[in-house]
C-alpha cells in the first residue's frame, strides 16, 4: 500500500506480538500441563495413565514458547519489522467485527437471516454495491442455503423464530 | 484371466442406464458435498443412505460410491480456490494450491489435482480388481504398534523437512497434540481437559480447527493486503486442462510413489488424510524442486491428490473383505451392505459376485464419469475467482459458518471457527507454522491410543516397535526420516564453519 | 449389558414433562423430528437409526421426516446432554445402548438415565467369547484354563471402549474364574474382531453380528455365549458350517433375552411408529445390568470345577 502514508500510522512490531503470542502459548502449556498431572501423569499397571502424553506435550509447549519469548525478548530492539499497521488492523476488524456479530446471530435467531442481512450489509457498505444488488444475491445465498441443507439433504442448521414462522 | 471375465460382468451390471443415471447424480451430489466444508463424504453418504434402501443393492452402492468419488474430487475444489479445504484429505493440497491460484494459475492447479485424482483412483481399482484377494490380508498384520509405527512415519516424512525457527515448528506441532487431547480417553475412558465444560466433551474436531485456521485466518490476511483476492485476473481458458496435461507426465516419479503411499495407507487400513501429508511430505523430500514446495508447485498438488484419492479408493478394500471401514465414509457404506442383506467378509466375493464385480466396474466408470464431470466445471470454478472480494468474502464467512456447524451440530464449534481464524492469522505473521498444528491434531489421538494399545499389549516394554520386521523396519524408517534434516543441516554447518574458519 | 443393541429408543423431554401424556393415537409430529445418535457415524447405533429413518421413509409411518444426527462426543455424553437440555421438546428422539448407563458412570458428566423417557426397549444382544481358530482352545473351560496358567495380565482382551460392557464383562469373567486378563480397548467392534483375526490379542467378547464374518469363513471360534440357552439360530447362520453351532453352547447369564440381529430389524420397523413411541414402557436395564454382573459371578461360582 501506499508508503508515504505509513509514517502516520501507528504500528505494533513483530517483537511485541512474538512475545506476547509466545507468553499466551506458555500459559496455554501450564494449564495443559497442571490438568495432566491432576489426571495422573505416570504409569501403572496398565500402561501410561491418562495424563501422560498430555502431560510431556503440556511440558514441551512451555518449553518452546518459553524459548521463542526469550529470542523475543534478546531481538526486541533490533528487531524493527512491522506486525501490522493500524489501518490494516482496521481493514481486518471490517471483516472480523461483523462476521462475531453474525455468530452471535447465528447463536441467538438462526442461519439464515443473520446471513442474508451479514452478506448484504457486507456488499452495500464495503462493497458499496446498490441496493438492487446486494439484496438479491445476500437472498439467493440464504435461500440456495436453505434449500440444499433444510429441504434437500435434511440437515439441520441453526433455526430461529423466522424458520418457525415458515413451518420448519 | 478369471479377473477379466468377471470384471466384464461387472460392467454388464453396472452399464444400465439407469445405473450410469445414478452414477452421474451421485458424481454432482459428491461434489457439491466435497466443496462444502463439514459436510464430508461420510455425512453425504450416511445423509442419501436411506433414498437407496428401496433400489436394488448394487445400483445402491453405485450410486453411493459415486457420492464418495464425488466428495473426494470436489475436497480441492474450495482448498485451491480459497485454501479452505473441503475434506480432511485436502488440506495438503492447499500448500501448493492456493499460491497457484494466488498467482493467477487456479486452472492449472485445478487440472492437476481432478486429474493425479484419478490416475490414484484407477491405480488403486487395478489393484482392486487383480490383486483384491491377495493384498486383503495385509490389513491382518496391522496390530496397534504397527499402527503406530505408521503414525510416526507420517509425522516425521512430514515434520521432517519443515523450515523455519524449530521452536516455533514444536510449540504449533504440540498445542496440535495438546488438542487432540481434549476430550474422552479410549483407553482409560476418562474426560481430559475438559476442565468440567460439557462442551469440551467432545474436544476440538480437526476440520473445525481447519476451516478457522486456514479459510478464515485467509480472509483476514486478504482483508489487510487490501480487499483483494489476487486469483482475481486469471485468465479463463478452456485450453488449460490440455496444457496442464502436457506437464504432468514430468512428475511421473511422485506420482508411482504418491500412488504406491496411497494404496497401502488404504489397505491397512490408515485413511486418505495422513496418506496425504505423508505423501506431500515424501515428495518434498524426493523431489528435485523440493525446496520450492509451498510457493505454488504443481507437483506439490500432484502428491497430496494423488495418494489421497488412491487411499480413499483402496480403502473400500479391507472392507469388502474384512468388513473393517478404511475411512469414516467405508464405514456408513458398510452399514449399507448390512441393511441391504449383505454380509461384508471374506466370503462376500464367493457369494455375492454381482454386486462385488458390479461395484468394481463402477469404480472405473464413477471415476471416469466423475473426471469429466470436474474437468468440464474447472473453467467455471476457476471464474469464481473473478467474484469481488467484497462479495465472496462474507459468503465464504457464511459457509465457512455452516461447515464449522455440521461437523458435529455443535454451536460452540461456530465460535471456535472465529477463534481459530484469528490465531491462524497471527500464527501466519509469526511464522508459527501451521500444517505441524493440523496434522498432530488429525493423528495425534489415534497415535496416541495405538501407543498405548501396544504398551498394553507388550506390558511397557519399548521393544514391541522393533518386535518383527514389519514394524521394526516402519520404525526405523521414520527415525532416519525425522534424524535426516538434522543430519543434513549439522553437515552443512560444518561445512560453513569449515570455509568461514 | 447388551451394547449394539440395547437400543431403546427414547423420547427427549424430562420425566416430570411428560405427566399428562395423551392417547397414543392422538398426537403427530408437527415439523421435522430430529433423531440423536449418541455415536459415531458407521457404528451399530448409526446403522440402527438410520435403517429405522429409512422404514419410516419408506412405509410413510411419519408425515414429518425423521433426521438422525449424530452426536459422539466424549462416549455419547454429547448426545445424551443435548436431549437432557431439550426438556419437553417432543420433536427430539435419542436411540441409546448400554453407554445410556456407563458413560455417565465413567466420565461423571452431569446426566442419569432418568433425564430421559424410555419409550421402547428394541433389542437386546448377546455377547460372544470368541478366540482365533488357529488356536487349540475348543471350550471355554480350555481357554480359561490356559488364561490361568499361563498367569495374571498374560492373556490379553480386546474389546470395544473403557469401562463399557466388553470391559465389564471382562471384569466378570476374571472374577468368576480367577484369572486375569490384560484388557485392551479399540474405538470400534470391527477393529476388535480383525485384531483376533489377526493374532495380535487373545481372546474378544464382540457381539455376535461384530464376528460373524470372521467365524463363517472359518477365521474365529465361539467359545461360549453369555447366556442362560444356547442362541436359536443353527441354520441362518451356520450355512456352510454345519457342526460349528455346537461350540455355542450356553455358558451363563449376563443379561436377558437374547435377539439376533434379523430380529432387531424387525422390531425396529415395528416399533418405530411415531403413535407407539407414547406408549410408556417399563424399562429397568440399569437393574437388569447389575444382576447380570452379580449373576455371572455366581453361577460361574457355582458351576466351577
Amino acid at each position: 500500500m501506499e508508503n508515504s502514508k505509513e509514517a502516520a500510522h501507528r504500528t505494533v512490531r513483530i517483537g511485541t506480538m512474538d512475545t506476547i503470542v509466545a507468553a499466551l502459548i506458555f500459559a496455554l502449556g501450564a494449564l495443559v500441563v497442571y490438568e495432566s498431572y491432576r489426571l495422573g501423569s505416570g504409569w501403572d499397571e496398565n500402561g501410561p495413565q491418562a495424563g501422560y502424553f498430555p502431560f510431556y506435550i503440556g511440558l514441551l509447549v512451555c518449553i518452546s514458547s518459553a524459548v521463542v519469548f526469550v529470542q523475543g525478548l534478546l531481538r526486541f530492539k533490533s528487531d524493527v519489522r512491522v506486525f501490522v499497521r493500524q489501518d490494516q488492523f482496521g481493514q481486518v476488524l471490517v471483516i472480523l467485527l461483523p462476521s462475531a456479530v453474525y455468530v452471535l446471530g447465528i447463536q441467538l435467531i438462526g442461519i439464515y437471516v443473520p446471513s442474508a442481512v451479514f452478506i448484504g450489509l457486507f456488499m452495500k457498505i464495503v462493497g458499496k454495491y446498490s441496493w438492487l444488488r446486494s439484496t438479491v444475491i445476500c437472498l439467493a445465498v440464504s435461500v440456495i442455503a436453505f434449500l440444499l441443507f433444510e429441504v434437500w439433504f435434511k440437515i439441520p442448521l441453526p433455526k430461529g423464530p423466522f424458520e418457525t414462522l415458515i413451518g420448519y | 484371466m478369471e479377473e477379466l471375465n468377471a470384471l466384464f460382468h461387472g460392467f454388464s451390471v453396472a452399464l444400465t442406464p439407469f445405473n450410469l443415471m445414478l452414477m452421474f447424480i451421485g458424481i454432482i451430489l459428491g461434489v457439491i458435498i466435497g466443496v462444502l466444508p463439514g459436510l464430508g463424504g461420510a455425512n453425504g453418504v450416511a445423509i442419501l443412505l436411506p433414498l437407496t434402501f428401496s433400489m436394488p443393492p448394487t445400483s445402491a452402492i453405485i450410486m453411493l460410491s459415486c457420492i464418495y468419488w464425488g466428495a473426494l474430487f470436489g475436497g480441492a475444489i474450495t482448498s485451491i480456490l480459497f485454501n479452505i479445504p473441503g475434506e480432511p484429505w485436502s488440506v495438503a493440497t492447499t500448500f501448493d494450491g492456493y499460491p497457484m491460484a494466488q498467482q493467477g494459475r487456479a486452472g492449472e492447479a485445478l487440472t492437476g489435482a481432478f486429474t493425479s485424482s484419478f490416475v490414484g483412483a484407477l491405480v488403486a481399482v487395478l489393484m482392486f480388481t487383480f490383486l483384491a484377494p491377495l493384498i486383503a490380508n495385509f490389513a491382518l498384520q496391522f496390530g496397534p504398534p504397527e499402527f503406530f509405527a505408521v503414525y510416526l512415519l507420517t509425522f516425521c516424512s512430514f515434520i521432517g523437512t519443515g523450515k523455519g525457527n524449530p521452536f516455533k515448528i514444536i510449540a504449533s506441532m504440540m498445542l496440535g497434540f495438546a488438542m487432540a487431547a481434549v476430550g474422552i480417553d479410549i483407553v482409560t475412558g476418562q474426560l481430559r481437559l475438559t476442565f468440567g465444560f460439557t462442551e469440551l466433551l467432545s474436544g476440538f474436531h480437526f476440520l473445525v480447527a481447519v476451516i478457522g485456521l486456514f479459510g478464515i485466518g485467509e480472509i483476514l490476511l486478504s482483508m489487510e493486503e487490501g480487499l483483494s483476492f489476487s486469483g482475481h485476473s486469471a485468465k479463463i481458458n478452456p485450453r488449460i486442462v490440455f496444457q496442464t496435461w502436457a506437464k504432468l507426465p514430468r512428475y511421473w516419479a511422485t506420482s508411482i510413489r504418491s500412488c504406491f503411499i496411497g494404496c497401502w495407507m488404504g489397505i491397512i487400513p490408515g485413511g486418505a488424510t495422513p496418506a496425504s501429508f505423508m505423501s506431500y511430505g515424501v515428495a518434498r523430500q524426493m523431489s528435485r524442486d523440493g525446496g520450492k514446495f509451498g510457493t505454488g508447485q504443481l507437483e506439490g498438488v500432484v502428491a497430496p491428490e494423488t495418494a489421497a484419492h488412491a487411499a480413499g479408493t483402496s480403502a473400500l478394500l479391507p472392507m469388502i473383505t474384512l468388513g473393517i471401514p478404511g475411512s469414516p465414509t467405508a464405514a456408513v457404506l458398510l452399514g449399507g451392505l448390512m441393511i441391504w442383506g449383505l454380509q461384508p467378509g471374506p466370503l462376500l466375493f464367493v457369494e455375492q459376485k454381482d454386486f462385488v464385480w458390479g461395484l468394481i466396474a463402477s469404480m472405473y466408470l464413477g471415476n471416469i464419469a466423475g473426471l469429466i464431470v470436474v474437468l468440464t466445471m474447472v473453467p467455471l470454478f476457476a471464474a469464481i475467482l473473478r467474484v469481488p472480494f467484497s462479495i465472496i468474502a462474507p459468503i465464504i464467512v457464511v459457509i465457512c459458518a455452516i461447515g464449522a456447524f455440521t461437523v458435529k451440530n455443535n454451536m460452540l464449534d461456530v465460535w471456535l471457527m472465529v477463534v481459530f481464524g484469528v490465531v491462524g492469522y497471527v500464527f501466519k505473521k509469526l511464522d508459527y507454522p501451521l500444517a505441524p498444528l493440523v496434522l498432530a491434531l488429525v493423528l495425534g489421538d489415534a497415535a496416541e491410543s495405538s501407543f498405548r494399545q501396544a504398551m498394553l499389549l507388550s506390558q511397557g516394554s519399548i521393544t514391541v516397535f522393533w518386535s518383527n520386521w514389519l514394524v521394526g523396519s516402519l520404525t526405523t524408517l521414520a527415525l532416519v526420516l525425522l534424524a535426516w534434516p538434522l543430519f543434513t543441516a549439522l553437515r552443512e554447518r560444518l561445512r560453513a564453519a569449515e570455509q568461514s574458519g | 449389558m447388551n451394547r449394539k443393541i440395547l437400543n431403546g429408543i427414547l423420547l427427549g423431554f424430562g420425566v416430570a414433562g411428560i405427566t399428562g401424556v395423551q392417547p397414543a393415537a392422538a398426537w403427530e409430529p408437527t415439523k421435522t423430528v430430529e433423531f440423536i445418535i449418541p455415536a459415531g457415524t458407521g457404528g451399530g447405533a448409526d446403522q440402527m437409526a438410520r435403517f429405522t429413518q429409512g422404514v419410516v421413509a419408506k412405509h410413510s409411518l411419519m408425515k414429518q421426516s425423521l433426521v438422525p444426527i449424530n452426536k459422539s462426543g466424549g462416549a455419547g455424553a454429547e448426545g445424551f446432554l443435548d436431549v437432557k437440555a431439550s426438556k419437553g421438546d417432543e420433536h427430539k428422539i435419542i436411540i441409546t445402548l448400554s453407554n445410556l448407563f456407563t458413560t455417565p458412570l465413567a466420565t461423571g458428566v452431569p446426566f442419569n438415565w432418568k433425564d430421559l423417557t424410555p419409550v421402547a426397549m428394541l433389542a437386546l444382544d448377546n455377547f460372544v467369547l470368541w478366540v482365533n481358530s488357529e488356536t487349540p482352545y475348543k471350550s471355554p473351560k480350555d481357554y480359561l484354563a490356559a488364561a490361568k496358567k499361563a498367569g495374571p495380565g498374560k492373556f490379553n482382551m480386546a474389546g470395544t471402549g473403557a469401562k463399557q460392557e466388553d470391559q465389564i464383562i471382562t471384569v466378570a469373567i476374571e472374577k468368576a474364574a480367577g484369572v486375569k486378563f490384560t484388557y485392551v480397548p479399540f474405538k470400534g467392534g470391527g477393529a476388535v474382531a480383525t485384531q483376533l483375526v489377526g493374532n495380535h490379542v487373545n481372546s474378544t467378547v464382540n457381539n455376535p453380528i461384530e464376528a460373524v464374518a470372521h467365524w463363517r469363513s472359518g477365521k474365529l471360534r465361539p467359545l461360549c455365549v453369555f447366556e442362560k440357552a444356547r442362541m436359536p439360530y443353527k441354520n441362518k447362520v451356520t450355512d456352510g458350517l454345519p457342526h460349528a453351532a455346537r461350540h455355542l453352547h450356553a455358558c451363563r447369564r449376563v443379561a436377558g433375552r437374547g435377539q439376533f440381529l434379523h430380529r432387531v430389524l424387525q422390531e425396529s420397523a415395528r416399533h418405530r411408529r411415531m403413535e407407539q413411541a407414547h406408549g410408556r414402557r417399563r424399562f429397568q436395564p440399569e437393574l437388569h445390568e447389575r444382576q447380570g454382573v452379580r449373576q455371572v459371578g455366581r453361577e460361574r461360582g457355582k458351576s466351577a470345577p
